[in-house]
């Protein structure tokens, strides 16, 4: 079984939000001093899926990633937990894109690393909360696809995958070769081991170039957005919370309780 | 070549009648239409929804595509990209309006693509440009910490709209219009996925979306039986329990009442937040609410820079406190 899994280095969104600074000219967020970069926690549940179906049935499992700047300690995270291999499209030119240029490269990608049975990736990533490239890869592939997954058993041909509705789950089978994006109800991704680390070390990623994938710079990156972002800014925090003390925790509670019957909130 | 006019919206059908998501597409659909001096069409998807084309002309449509078909009567999203790609070749339309709901976000970035145009996910705001006459699609992103506006010059537009984010028009149900029957036209077996079954995570009471008080905790809760105090108080007040991120991963309650960016958008006229930080994805899914309360035992927790009162201390002496007096009080 050959999966491979997308996954993406982000801002940390769990940084507080007290850290939060956009550069409105420059229409792009201020990385927080001090604050390392993450994988995306959704792509982290999609690695957890893809080492379930390995402990499951073995099989390979490969992570492709994109970006500049891209810290091998982010990166290596997946290796670290498990994953074999690493593929990295690093190069200016793949940054700033949109669903399109982004899918279009990752699918590029995909297509060159030949062999697989599952695409695996994150329902969204945390930055810009679109939740289309899973889709877009998908399409551009020609693959099925499925999304929300919150579990995932796989047989030779074929996987059944629980997706999160409204009000619960439905299952879905799919025929393989498929694209799949994964959600938090899957479960915890799993700590790196120290085995894992230590392997981790030894495996070096595979670099490509736009070239490397067949695609001109046109096609990917900033150039090849169909969206344009014409402004990023931050919401205005108005108001001002008003605390209601007490001699005890327990005097705060009754208090809290009187001042909103006062205002007619209960 | 054709020129692309006029507002679609994919109108979301539940439980035999139109979705509130629906309703609420038409409300932004028309103001839409209204600004571009056009026609507001539905597309309804399913199996018996033909019925349906009534209250859409209600909610504000000028023109309903049915394409009713047992086939069609599970979500399936070969099944629906084939059909609404149909749709919008016939109708044109140059700006495609779905609920960012489980289908929505599964069909817009699938059809945007098999359409070769381009998608914005979880609109808050949508609005016509007044010169270059093009949608302006505004987004929550960076998990709500930052707002996005994007446009595209490719038809159609296509946007999924955040739910409880549009109003509803006041139903007319003295309007009227043309509706205009498709058929499938789809090869089953070009649909690659089946659906096996449906589960449903059965939460008793009141809905979270549909309640006017939400109690909810956090990570600080700390445990299952933590959560039973927060019910005994939805209980007490008629409201309904949710939840951030952490206790549903934890399996403290159900993924269901999770509330956030990726969970369920409520909009009570009360939230009390007990034990919970208030991360920016977390108020996502709580935004629209006015009366925000707070318990938490960390004064720099980001869930005071929205609420309107708070405590700072911990909930498990807070709580009971609060508990007995609204029940004292409830009871004059």
């Amino acid at each position: 079984m050959n999966i491979i899994v997308c996954v993406k280095q982000v801002i940390d969104p769990e940084a507080p939000p007290s850290s939060f600074k956009v550069d409105e000219a420059g229409k792009k967020v201020v990385p927080p001093a001090g604050v390392p970069p993450v994988i995306s926690p959704f792509d982290e549940n999609a690695v957890e899926a893809a080492l379930r179906i390995k402990d499951a049935q073995g099989g390979k499992i490969t992570v492709l990633s994109m970006g500049i700047n891209l810290l091998r300690e982010v990166v290596k995270k997946p290796l670290s937990m498990g994953a074999d291999e690493l593929v990295l499209l690093e190069d200016e030119a793949f940054t700033g894109g949109d669903s399109w240029s982004n899918a279009r490269a990752l699918a590029a990608a995909i297509r060159r690393i030949g062999e697989y049975d599952l695409i695996l990736c994150g329902r969204q990533a945390a930055d810009w909360d679109d939740g289309q490239v899973g889709s877009g890869i998908a399409e551009i592939l020609g693959l099925p696809g499925v999304t929300l997954a919150r579990k995932i058993e796989v047989s030779d041909d074929r996987a059944r995958v629980e997706r999160v509705t409204a009000d619960g789950y439905e299952v879905i089978e799919v025929a393989l070769p498929a694209l799949i994006t994964v959600s938090n109800e899957l479960g915890e991704a799993r700590y790196p081991t120290i085995k894992g680390i230590m392997a981790a070390k030894k495996i070096e990623p595979i670099v490509w170039k736009p070239a490397d994938i067949g695609l001109e710079p046109a096609e990917i990156g900033v150039a090849g957005r169909k969206i344009s972002l014409e402004r990023l800014y931050q919401p205005v925090h108005e108001g001002k919370c008003e605390f209601v003390a007490g001699e005890s925790p327990e005097e705060a509670g009754a208090n809290l309780a009187l001042k909103l019957r006062e205002q007619k909130l209960l | 070549m054709a020129e692309y006019r006029g507002v679609m919206v994919h109108a979301e059908v539940a439980e035999g009648k139109l979705a509130a998501i629906a309703a609420e597409l038409l409300g932004c659909g028309r103001k839409l239409a209204d600004d571009l001096g056009d026609q507001l069409s539905a597309v309804l998807v399913g199996s018996g929804v033909s019925g349906l084309a009534r209250e859409a002309f209600a909610c504000g449509a000028d023109k309903v595509y049915a394409v009713d078909d047992a086939s069609l009567a599970d979500y399936q999203t070969d099944a629906w990209v084939a059909v609404m790609e149909k749709a919008v070749n016939q109708a044109m339309p140059q700006i495609l309006l779905m609920g960012q709901t489980s289908i929505g976000r599964d069909l817009a970035p699938r059809l945007a693509f098999r359409l070769g145009t381009a998608a914005t996910m979880d609109c808050i705001d949508l609005a016509i440009d007044p010169d270059s006459k093009r949608l302006q699609r505004t987004k929550p992103v960076y998990g709500g910490n930052a707002l996005a506006v994007f446009t595209s010059e490719l038809d159609p537009q296509i946007a999924t709209v955040r739910t409880k984010a549009m109003t509803p028009l006041e139903p007319d149900t003295s309007r009227n219009g043309e509706v205009v029957t498709m058929a499938i036209d789809l090869d089953l077996s070009a649909v690659r996925t089946r659906v096996i079954e449906k589960v449903k995570q059965e939460v008793e009471g009141i809905s979270l979306e549909a309640a006017n008080v939400v109690i909810s905790g956090g990570r600080g809760i700390g445990s299952a039986e933590g959560f039973w105090q927060l019910e005994e108080l939805a209980d007490m007040l008629k409201g309904a329990v949710g939840a951030s991120r952490p206790p549903c991963d934890n399996g403290w309650v159900p993924d269901v009442v999770q509330i956030g960016l990726t969970g369920k958008i409520v909009a009570p006229d009360l939230y009390l937040a007990v034990a919970l930080s208030g991360s920016s994805q977390h108020m996502a899914g709580c935004s629209g609410c006015k009366n925000i309360v707070a318990i938490n035992k960390d004064p720099e927790a980001n869930i005071f820079r929205v609420a309107r009162f708070g405590v700072v201390g911990d909930w498990k002496k807070v709580l009971p406190a609060f508990k007995e007096k609204v029940r004292e009080l409830l009871a004059e």
